[in-house]
């Protein structure tokens, strides 16, 4: 026993374990404590009620809808804003092209909070009115890079032979981008989708921002029955937003056939 | 010709639209008004009471706690991560498909689950929030990432350099200093920087394992700011000085990548 624990400490595999640990007291228990919560009451008995409560709850269920729907369109602005922009950017040269891309990632530094704000002063600047044009344009703006980095990475990274083949063969440029680039670019889309709609879906403060707390989204209903102790209550509201990016996760590895082909952000 | 003009147009148009936000906070650093977007003149005043002014402490405190917090995760984060990505590497493929699985979770999380879920596990172990369980906080989102930024570099090591090491005599210590190190420190390095600009910019984490302390970050401070209605004017020479250091840095490092790529 002594002996197999010093081969074991002794071998590389071992290196992994403080992570491990630490992984599971930080990442897996807290998880199954949403779980827990979620599914007894104040007193600790097992429970339906906060489901109940949620599908009950008219306007927790509209805000979740609405949630989605803003999600799902600032993900497609992004897409259609970012695609061109990624494409210009990995049809320039190497070195010019670096330089730009490290150009739409900077403003990522300065602090999310600081730069909502502003966006704010330009909209009242130029005078648009701040409802849901504005939490949608606001949302583009913050999130935007998320999506034209990994599909650069991708194009960037797809032999652009098969383009002049496509075009010799006969395909007008609008099958060429149809049916070659656009197919060849879907690991770089799909990864971008994953970071810019996970992060709307499940954004607080942002919105409030953006609109003088006109318009809330789900991810401000969880933090308001969290910081009312609502612990149980905001637990199943956790829950459900986790069922939700577990959905899209799944559907997005199985989109990509399970092999993360170059498009990852990081 | 026409379509080129046309895409450049369209990515500095893009770019522009981009930076206007910064730009607004960066000319509005240079007035004193009280209200972002209303122009009273020239002034340097707002630099100078962001560091003399004692009412500002609060922000400078919130600007300390930020960047030591971020150091801290992140140099936990990168040597926690780093040791997991050399025995991830070295695992039989069933262990290393689940802890991918268990570091892929904060990744794909987002950041109100993970504050959640923290925030509960802290609740019930009874817990007081404050520092420590904010830079925990952070140590479990940012080491993902580092993970996943050593391991590619470990892929493309050759792996009898290792073996070679110990059959000359080095111990498993020596070895990994003197040979797994050196292959993996550019992985390490752009792993701490993600981890440091991931912990200054984070918020939603922050805000569910903070507490009630009275502790503040930079970002808690703005949002608690915003919520009185208006962000301190101080804010905003801090925010153009912290742009113009990392674009300061960022020019520097690519000046050197540049410099060292000629030399080669």
């Amino acid at each position: 026993m002594n002996r197999k624990f010093l081969l074991y400490a002794s071998s590389r595999k071992s290196w992994a374990l403080p992570y491990l640990i630490f992984a599971v007291i930080f990442v897996v228990v807290p998880l199954l404590l949403i779980i827990v919560y979620a599914f007894t009451n104040d007193g600790g008995h097992l429970t339906l009620e906060n489901f109940e409560k949620f599908f009950k709850h008219q306007e927790a269920i509209n805000t979740f809808i609405f949630s989605i729907g803003i999600a799902i369109l600032t993900t497609l602005f992004c897409i259609l804003l970012g695609y061109p922009a990624a494409w210009i950017l990995s049809n320039s040269k190497l070195n010019r092209s670096k330089t730009l891309v490290i150009l739409f990632i900077l403003p990522m530094w300065v602090n999310i909070l600081v730069r909502t704000l502003a966006t704010v002063a330009l909209f009242n600047f130029v005078s648009i009115p701040l409802g849901e044009g504005a939490l949608i344009f606001g949302m583009v703006y913050n999130f935007i890079p998320f999506m034209i980095y990994p599909i650069y990475n991708t194009l960037q990274k797809m032999d652009r032979s098969y383009i002049d083949a496509a075009a010799d063969l006969g395909a007008n440029p609008m099958n060429v981008f149809l049916k070659v680039v656009l197919p060849l670019s879907m690991p770089g889309v799909m990864s971008g989708i994953m970071m810019v709609f996970m992060p709307t879906i499940t954004t607080f403060a942002i919105a409030e921002l953006l609109t003088l707390n006109n318009i809330k989204l789900f991810g401000t209903t969880i933090q308001e029955n969290i910081n009312n102790s609502m612990w149980n209550y905001g637990a199943a509201l956790s829950l459900i937003m986790l069922l939700l990016i577990a959905a899209t996760t799944l559907f997005n590895t199985k989109d990509n056939n399970g092999s993360n082909a170059g498009g990852g952000l990081w | 010709m026409v379509k080129k003009i046309f895409a450049q147009t369209y990515l500095w148009l893009l770019l522009l639209l981009l930076y206007s936000p910064i730009v607004i906070i960066i000319v509005y650093s240079f007035t004193e008004s009280k209200v972002l977007g209303n122009w009273t003149g020239f002034s340097l005043g707002l630099y100078k009471s962001l560091f003399v002014n004692t009412e500002n402490h609060s922000l400078i405190k919130a600007l300390i706690n930020t960047v030591t917090i971020a150091l801290f995760a992140s140099t936990v984060s990168t040597v926690l991560g780093s040791l997991a990505a050399i025995g991830l590497y070295d695992m039989k493929s069933r262990w290393r498909k689940i802890i991918s699985m268990i570091n892929s979770i904060p990744i794909l999380n987002g950041d109100i689950i993970i504050g959640i879920s923290l925030f509960l596990l802290f609740v019930s172990l009874g817990i007081t929030q404050g520092y420590i369980t904010v830079v925990l906080a952070h140590i479990t989102f940012c080491t993902p990432y580092v993970v996943l930024c050593v391991l590619p570099r470990l892929k493309q090591m050759n792996q009898n350099t290792y073996e070679a090491a110990l059959d000359l005599g080095a111990t498993p210590l020596q070895a990994l200093w003197k040979v797994i190190i050196p292959e993996i420190r550019p992985g390490m390095i752009s792993g701490f920087i993600l981890s440091l600009t991931l912990s200054i910019d984070d918020f939603a984490v922050t805000v569910f394992t903070i507490g009630n302390q009275g502790l503040e970050t930079l970002s808690t401070y703005i949002y608690a700011d915003a919520r009185k209605g208006g962000l301190t004017p101080e804010l905003r020479p801090l925010t153009t000085i912290i742009f113009l250091m990392v674009l300061v840095l960022l020019v520097i490092i690519n000046f050197r990548i540049k410099s060292v790529k000629k030399k080669d």
